[in-house]
């Protein structure tokens, strides 16, 4: 065994550390935390869409035995807490005091001495309503005479919440004018919602003697909303501790801040008790963070010969009662403005409007770089229906239009810079590895037989934008989008590591080690990486938008060079050499050209606390705020072969063949555990998974019978594989990977759904594409 | 799970069940596999006073063939019926229906019994009963009695069974003759109730001609339809693709399903119209096999 696979920095597959924990069920959750004299809390929600709130009697809720208090808006509007701000910079009713704007509107909260109770005592609420017509269509919601939804808000005159674009409209415009084909879809990217396994909740403990808040919360960014905590709730931020222990999938859900943290984080400053919140299934899948919503109008415009020359886009989002978006201050619809995708192409423009419709409110990334998943599905969708207009194969098409290699960095007609791809590369494997000429003829051979059975192939060749970000460009209420990293060495050799972002599943007790094992040469099973509780970590943003590892990560190498650099100086000291004649290898610094002349790390660290050289400061540790000089592009193609039931209009997939590149690969089976999660979740969109309502604005989707989520029987079997083009900036040539294959993964289920009906003139089924909805594009087709 | 306060009584025999049923009446509620009652417990639409636990009592779960029936207990679970070779021998479209009943964690605690005491009408096991000719057996502290399957469910939720009533067993006469059956489901994902669900059950005369055709119709209307049509038009008929096709077409036409998230009411038509045909088809294979 070599050294470098003694020591396991990147590249090395091992084994998750976190997993011994989990599969033994030792995991700590928020819900595993019980304090003594623990209260509970329950919130009554909304049965209405829309409704004007005339009285609420809590009396007899009140008087229920076992019940501690009711709040309801009109206690908390003393406080001045009835209204917070969101992450998009509106604001959102924390309990609705005017009126309630979506089903499942938080309205009031009972804290009891047990949940039983508390929920037995929310049915003893009533509440006064007086139902108000709902707006469910964004379409609707936008047209002059509709219902005004925010009429709270000043100079609000109608149900828009902002209007927005990006890239030149005029070039745009004229390259449309002179196109000589131009294809246009017009699609909805379905309310879908991440479904974390662990629904959200929290645990406030305010101390009455110290004054010192202590929230055990389900946050995927502690940091950010202990210092919104602190601006909303007035109090002082060094006495906010936040502490997210594990948790039990985030995937954007747990970005937001959700009522019922403010309103038991109130509930124990006022009662000095702490106080349990834990939502339930629905109460989750009705009120928090839902994800995209888009409905988008895209327009490609081509030459004959297949070269793409622009393309235009213009998009109605559906944002629900509050804009509530998780995402970069400066943009409005997110990263949907990389809309380019993988092709190079001379111009672009987008134009978006947000609706506020009676929805819950939402727009979190989910397991998605701020919208760049919408963006994705729609370039691979224009593409593959260009390639049918013009007689091409959406394969030739592609490779075609591809950025090349040697045009990196390449800056994309809306000011995005690529830093590194090799998309042709990338797109050969896939084919190559599913085999696709013979796909394409056992297709022709089906469609000749005229059975039941219909082969379709779909493609998808994504690219990413993840990592924020630079902090010219990316901030989120005002705070900068860098991450940092604190590493120590403590004089046995020993390492803690501690981060500003927080692991949901992603790995980074094992992944983040390996950096500083491929840095510093500490084995990962010595380095300890602790994150989630904001008083014993530096500050920093959250893991969401794959961006842990550009800006986190990139952090932690960088910290551990610094130590490595100081490390150096000790080396020279112990073997009495010159720090010029000294060389890193592995884990050891050597004197050059005598390498049994050496001392390794665990050496180094126990010198700088027994033996420093004079005048050096003792210790071995570091801090490292890293701010990304750009954003990292991961890509990949994905090629999926599936077979449609005329019959029925039911689908399998029968292959899917997944190449991604993400740059270097820290650990290449969490890689893999990562990209198998999002061609799962991709898949699951674009089949089954939708949040929807009925024209009364009732929730339908709203436990896991209604959400269909997939499961092992129905996720199709994965082939994946992977091509290495490093990020040139990044410290140790890494991307983010995290999302990759929910963004690219859905295009290429329905592109194959849509290729196997392509030669009855079907164009598309907007998702999730259901057997009913094949069926319904075959009678359309005249089947 | 955060239910309605509720009192629990598991007795030890069927006759202490009937009792207690006697007794409270419309507020008790037997629990069997808890799959369906559990749910809406944990939802807080149902809130029974009492909820009578048949868990313990011994003798209600078996599957035995007599007297030229196959008869199973109300309290054997779907996968019980799934892996039992004396079902897949006397009642193919029962074998094929079990394992696609919800999921396996589902389908290790559900019952037979509580699937048809609760009469949903997405519940496949009603369909699989109506086109297998099934009698019910149901008990009361008065007696007994037994309904004919096809007159069991009265619409949604709703059963001929009496609130001092349990469902005992039910009991699917043995073909005479060469004979199949088979169940098909349309369904989003594992664990989905069906979309449209189709259960057939042929027999054969000497003559290699249909003695019995029975179908029964899944998510298709208010309760667990008999495709009365279709089946008579079978009965004495040449088990031919035109046959089976025209079955397919009555059976469609007979049918009232609803448009709903799972696909309009047309769609559905035309699936019961393609999964008649495709059933047919597949029963008489096995029926030939036989
Ligand atoms: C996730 C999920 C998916 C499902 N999918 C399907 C599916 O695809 N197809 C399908 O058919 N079913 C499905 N079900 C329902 C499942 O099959 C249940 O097992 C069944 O409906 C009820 O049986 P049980 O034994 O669990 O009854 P319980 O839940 O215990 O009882 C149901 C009702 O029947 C009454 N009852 C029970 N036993 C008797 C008896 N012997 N006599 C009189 N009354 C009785 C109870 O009082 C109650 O009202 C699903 C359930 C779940 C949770």
């Amino acid at each position: 065994m070599s050294e470098g696979t003694r020591i396991c920095g990147i590249g090395h597959s091992v084994k998750r550390k976190e997993d011994d924990r989990f599969i033994r069920g030792r995991g700590r959750y928020v819900e595993d935390v019980n304090l003594p004299r623990m209260l509970h809390m329950a919130l009554l929600r909304s049965p209405l869409a829309h409704a004007r709130i005339n009285a609420i009697d809590a009396s007899a809720a009140q008087a229920h035995p076992g019940v501690v208090a009711v709040v309801t808006g009109k206690d908390l509007e003393a406080h001045k807490l009835a209204w917070m701000p969101t992450l998009s910079g509106d604001t959102q009713a924390v309990l609705a005091t005017d009126k309630v704007r979506f089903q499942g509107q938080e309205v009031a909260a009972v804290i009891a001495e047990d949940p039983y109770v508390a929920r037995d005592a929310l049915e003893l609420i009533a509440v006064d309503y007086d139902p108000l017509p709902a707006v469910v269509d964004p379409f609707q919601a936008l047209a002059p005479e509709a219902p005004l939804i925010r009429d709270e808000k000043e100079g609000q005159a109608d149900n828009c919440c902002y209007r927005w674009q990006a890239g030149d409209k005029e070039a745009t415009d004229r390259a449309f004018a002179a196109a000589e084909v131009v294809v246009k879809l017009k699609t909805h990217y379905p309310r879908c919602h991440p479904a974390p396994l662990e629904t959200c909740g929290c645990v406030a403990d305010v101390d009455p003697a110290t004054g010192k808040a202590t929230i055990y919360m389900t946050s995927q960014a502690p940091h950010a909303h202990r210092t919104l905590f602190a601006l909303v709730a007035g109090l002082p931020e060094h006495n906010i501790q936040i502490i997210s222990p594990d948790v039990g999938g985030g995937f954007g859900n747990k970005v937001p801040i959700y009522p019922g943290y403010v309103v038991a984080t109130a509930a124990s400053l006022l009662l000095g008790r702490p106080v349990k919140w834990i939502e339930s299934r629905t109460e989750n899948l009705i009120s928090t963070g839902f994800a995209r919503d888009y409905h988008m109008e895209g327009e490609l415009a081509l030459d004959r010969d297949g070269t793409m020359r622009a393309v235009r886009v213009k998009l109605t989002s559906d944002n629900g009662a509050f804009f509530a978006d998780a995402q970069p201050t400066k943009f409005k619809a997110g990263l949907f403005h990389i809309v380019t995708g993988s092709y190079d192409l001379k111009a672009a423009h987008v134009e978006a409007t947000g609706a506020y419709t009676n929805k819950a409110p939402g727009g979190v990334a989910y397991r998605c770089s701020f919208r760049v998943t919408e963006a994705s599905f729609l370039i691979e969708r224009l593409v593959q229906n260009a390639a049918y207009e013009l007689g091409m194969d959406p394969a030739e098409l592609r490779r075609k239009n591809f950025i090349r290699a040697d045009q990196f960095p390449y800056r994309s007609a809306t000011g995005f810079v690529y830093d590194s791809g090799d998309y042709h590369r990338a797109l050969d494997l896939a084919l190559d590895k599913v085999g696709y000429a013979a796909l394409r003829e056992e297709q022709e051979r089906l469609r000749r037989e005229g059975g039941d059975k219909l082969l379709g192939i779909g493609i998808a060749s994504f690219t990413e934008v993840v990592g924020a970000g630079p902090a010219k460009d990316y901030d989120i209420a005002g705070l900068k989008m860098f991450d940092s990293a604190e590493l120590r060495v403590h004089p046995t050799g020993k390492a803690i590591l501690k981060i500003g972002v927080q692991t949901q599943g992603q790995g980074h007790e094992t992944t983040f080690a390996q950096i500083v094992a491929g840095e510093l040469g500490i084995p990962p099973e010595d380095v300890l990486v602790q994150h989630g509780d904001t008083d014993n970590t530096p500050y920093g943003l959250g893991t969401y938008a794959s961006r842990s590892t550009p800006t986190a990560g990139a952090a932690t190498a960088v910290v551990a060079r610094k130590l490595r650099d100081k490390g150096r100086k000790i080396a020279a000291h112990l073997l009495e050499a010159a720090e010029e004649d000294l060389e890193w290898h592995e884990d050891r610094f050597r004197v050059k050209g005598v390498p049994e002349k050496s001392v390794t790390i665990q050496d180094v660290a126990f010198a700088a606390y027994t033996n420093p050289p004079e005048g050096l400061e003792a210790g071995l540790e570091g801090v490292h705020y890293y701010d990304p000089p750009n954003m990292t592009y991961p890509f990949g193609s994905y090629v999926v072969a599936v077979e449609v039931d005329r019959g029925t209009g039911e689908w399998k997939v029968r292959r899917m063949v997944a190449v991604d590149d993400c740059g270097v690969r820290i650990n290449p089976m969490i890689v893999e555990g990562q990209i198998h999660g999002g061609l799962t979740e991709g898949y699951g969109i674009a089949a089954m998974e939708l949040i929807t309502f009925d024209e009364d604005g009732n929730c339908i989707g709203s436990s896991f019978m209604d959400y269909l989520l997939p499961t092992a029987w129905e996720t199709p079997k994965f082939e994946t594989y992977a091509t290495v083009t490093p990020s040139p900036h990044h410290p140790i040539g890494a991307k983010g990977v995290g999302e990759s294959a929910t963004v690219g993964s859905p295009a290429a289920y329905v592109n194959a759904v849509i290729d196997a009906l392509a030669h009855l003139g079907v164009r598309n089924i907007d998702m999730p594409v259901t057997s009913a909805k094949v069926w319904e594009a075959l009678q359309r087709a005249g089947v | 799970m955060y239910p309605p306060p509720f009192d629990y009584q598991a007795p030890d025999s069927l006759e202490e069940a009937l009792a207690i049923l006697a007794e409270h009446g419309y507020e008790a509620k037997a629990l069997a596999g808890g799959q369906s009652l559990i749910p809406l417990l944990k939802l807080r639409f149902a809130a029974p006073a009492v909820l009578v636990d048949l868990g313990r009592i011994p003798g209600l779960d078996g599957v035995e063939a007599a007297d030229g029936e196959l008869r199973i207990g109300a309290l054997a679970r779907h996968n019980q019926l799934a892996a039992s070779p004396l079902v897949a021998e006397r009642c193919p479209a029962a074998s094929a229906a079990a394992p696609q009943i919800a999921d396996p964690l589902v389908r290790n605690l559900g019952t037979l019994g509580g699937s048809l005491a609760h009469a949903d009408p997405a519940g496949d096991w009603g369909s699989v009963m109506i086109a297998c000719g099934a009698q019910l057996v149901l008990a009361s502290a008065g007696g007994r009695r037994t309904v004919p399957a096809t007159e069991f469910f009265r619409g949604v939720f709703d059963t001929a069974l009496e609130p001092t009533e349990l469902l005992t067993e039910v009991r699917i006469p043995s073909p005479r003759g060469p004979a199949g059956g088979t169940y098909l489901k349309l369904e989003r994902k594992v664990g989905d109730f069906a979309t449209v669900g189709v259960a057939v059950s042929l027999e054969l005369d000497g003559a290699g001609r249909i003695a019995r055709a029975g179908i029964g119709l899944t998510a298709v209307g208010p309760q667990n339809l008999r495709a009365a049509a279709a089946e008579e038009a079978l009965a004495g008929a040449e088990p031919t693709a035109e046959a089976f096709a025209e079955a397919g077409r009555l059976a469609a036409g007979g049918c009232e399903p609803a448009s709903d998230v799972r696909g309009s009411a047309e769609y559905k038509r035309h699936v019961v119209e393609v999964y008649v045909r495709r059933g047919l088809a597949r029963a008489l294979e096995i029926a030939r096999r036989s």
